[in-house]
């Protein structure tokens, strides 16, 4: 608990990160629901959802914040843990449709009627219960990282054959999530849902909740991973992104280290992903895409990779940005991200994080 | 190399136990490793005995570096055994297992954890958990941080401890490197050529602190600095091509007519 307080005394700019999502958390239901539509402060329902957006996509970036900038794994398909937490999480509410698709079947999807099929899949079974669903949430991607992984880190694969390798599996994956027979909705993926937890997601209270819900998620997992960091392990952590051979020789495994980090990563990513669903209302394939998982990289680049308090902010700066730009030229969006990146690279090596002095940040 | 060459055969879980009844602690024999062909290590044998200082010396190509990848679990050899102690099979094990067994290794480059201090960097080589739930649950206890104390004032870094390592000077850095050795209270010490780039008054020092090791570990010293060499006083032994030339105290083989082909092509 010292270390832990030690460690978010030196690090103002995380406190600072963490007083904002705890106002907001309060705030934004309050501006969303008590204060009047005509008040200049009031918050719409679209507004909400689409910052609890930003969130998700902050505390993705952290995920991936704490295996590229704190271990040096440059993951290029990160986006696979977030879709895969993402489709728990849609298979759940499309569970809670019931009878009242399309067809109305009172168990099976509009989907899997629309292809015939005539029972339910193995792996769709107790979706329907949160208790079962809301673990899997981290399970599935954290079993996936694991899986990949050990193979990777025991056959010590790393550098740029590691990004490729993540990026083709983020790759395959999309492949597998577009095909119909695979049963999970194909490319239209799942949507048309109507309640989470008995509440109904239109409603403007289940909307400020929800957004509540992910700022208290994302300060939750930043306060877990400063913590993370803040033991010995984060010693060695930093000891195996520059030196990882140098570490075996002191007898540490260095592939468990870092399968431990990017199984949490990956669970993370997978948290973020599960509260994205309800949000936006919809998870296909796309999420997959191995541009997706690019973005991602260039949000923690932009924001400072190694602060985690910078690959929240980038990825919220380059979000709304997006927002923005897309409203006024949405084919121009690729350029400017694309030219951020260059920018970045070239005058803010350390992110928008170099901006600030180092008295204030304190690390 | 291929993967399946390096992955180990057998993972240690705990210390595995070291049996020096025999006096010797590292036994190498008939060892051969080959790179595409050029005989790096040609049939060699060589015996460390518990306690001793011992000096590898040798030409550039001799397979002096090689000889300490094949200790450290860094190369396997094509044919040959290793032993450590009587019963420790190295080519059985793993860079991590043969660390955790007590051998330490010193790099030619002093490799250090640049973006650590100096304190944390001997924290992380200390002998203790190696398992990640266990190093995340670790704490600094009374005796630990006395035992980093004074292996700093041993090294002579008690005045850097809190600075990154990346400040160093490159003889500080050896020093570090030696320090971090120290403090997995290893029975074997590899160290590869620790006084490059050192003025002669570290290089004094560093061979104090190396000759005060031996006893309670044995060291075995690769160096080309002939005048440092001198200064540990200890037992040579002359590699090449991969093979031992000659041993005896460096009186007796400078002598050698031997050696002085080899070294002066006389």
């Amino acid at each position: 608990m010292n270390a832990l307080r030690s460690a978010l005394w030196s690090d103002r700019m995380g406190v600072v990160l963490l007083t904002v999502l705890l106002l907001a958390a309060v705030w934004v239901p309050i501006a969303s629901l008590a204060l009047p539509e005509s008040h200049p402060l009031h918050l719409g329902s679209y507004s909400v959802s689409l910052w609890g957006k930003y969130l998700c996509f902050g505390l993705l970036a952290l995920s991936l914040d704490i295996v590229w900038g704190k271990l040096g794994i440059l993951s290029l398909g990160h986006g696979v843990f977030f879709g895969l937490g993402g489709y728990v999480m849609g298979m759940y509410l499309m569970r809670q449709v019931g009878d009242r698709g399309v067809y109305g079947d009172p168990i099976l999807p509009d989907f899997m009627v629309f292809l015939n099929w005539d029972a339910l899949p193995w792996f769709w079974y107790g979706l329907d219960h949160a208790w079962i669903a809301f673990p899997l949430i981290l399970f599935v991607p954290g079993l996936l990282a694991f899986v990949f992984g050990s193979l990777a880190f025991r056959s010590r694969v790393t550098g740029v054959y590691l990004s490729i390798i993540t990026q083709a599996m983020t790759y395959a994956v999309m492949l597998a999530f577009f095909r119909n027979e695979l049963g999970f909705g194909g490319n239209n993926g799942l949507t048309g849902f109507f309640d989470i937890l008995g509440f109904d997601l239109r409603a403007d209270t289940t909307r400020a909740a929800l957004f509540s819900v992910t700022a208290l998620s994302l300060a939750g997992c930043y306060v877990l991973c400063r913590a993370l960091f803040s033991t010995r392990l984060g010693l060695l952590c930093t000891a195996v992104r520059d030196a990882e051979s140098r570490v075996r020789f002191l007898g540490y495994r260095t592939d468990r280290v870092k399968l431990s980090v990017f199984v949490l990563s990956a669970a993370i990513a997978g948290l973020a992903g599960a509260l994205y669903v309800p949000q936006v209302g919809i998870i296909n394939p796309g999420e997959f895409s191995p541009l997706n998982s690019i973005e991602i990289v260039i949000w923690v680049a932009l924001g400072g990779r190694g602060t985690l308090w910078g690959a929240v902010v980038g990825a919220v700066v380059v979000n709304v940005a997006k927002t923005q730009f897309t409203g006024w030229l949405p084919e121009g969006w690729l350029f400017m991200l694309g030219g951020l990146f260059v920018l970045t690279t070239l005058y803010l090596p350390r992110g928008l994080a170099m901006l600030v002095p180092k008295r204030v940040s304190g690390s | 190399m291929s993967v399946s060459q390096r992955r180990p055969l057998q993972r240690a879980g705990g210390a595995p136990v070291l049996d020096t009844s025999h006096g010797t602690v590292l036994y190498l024999e008939s060892l051969n490793v080959s790179f595409d062909g050029f005989k790096a290590i040609n049939d060699l044998s060589l015996y460390i005995n518990d306690g001793e200082l011992r000096c590898i010396i040798g030409p550039n190509g001799a397979g002096k570096t090689t000889l300490m990848d094949i200790v450290t679990g860094k190369t396997r050899p094509d044919s040959g055994q290793a032993w450590f102690g009587q019963t420790l099979d190295l080519l059985r094990l793993d860079e991590a297992a043969i660390a955790t067994a007590g051998i330490g290794r010193k790099f030619q480059q002093p490799t250090v954890f640049t973006e650590l201090t100096v304190a944390e960097n001997l924290e992380l080589a200390m002998a203790g958990p190696r398992r990640v739930w266990d190093v995340l649950r670790a704490r600094l206890g009374g005796e630990q941080r006395d035992l980093i104390a004074q292996t700093l004032e041993r090294i002579g870094l008690t005045p850097l401890r809190a600075q990154f390592a990346s400040t160093l000077s490159h003889g500080q850095k050896q020093w570090l490197e030696i320090g971090m050795l120290l403090m997995q209270k290893p029975r074997l010490l590899l160290v590869d050529e620790p006084a490059t780039g050192m003025t002669h008054q570290e290089m004094a020092q560093t061979g104090e602190l190396l000759c005060s090791l031996a006893g309670e570990h044995s060291v075995v010293v690769v160096e080309h600095d002939m005048d440092f060499v001198r200064s540990l006083d200890s037992p040579v032994t002359v590699l090449h091509q991969g093979s031992v030339l000659a041993e005896g105290d460096l009186d007796s083989i400078q002598k050698d007519p031997l050696v002085r082909s080899v070294y002066l092509g006389e």
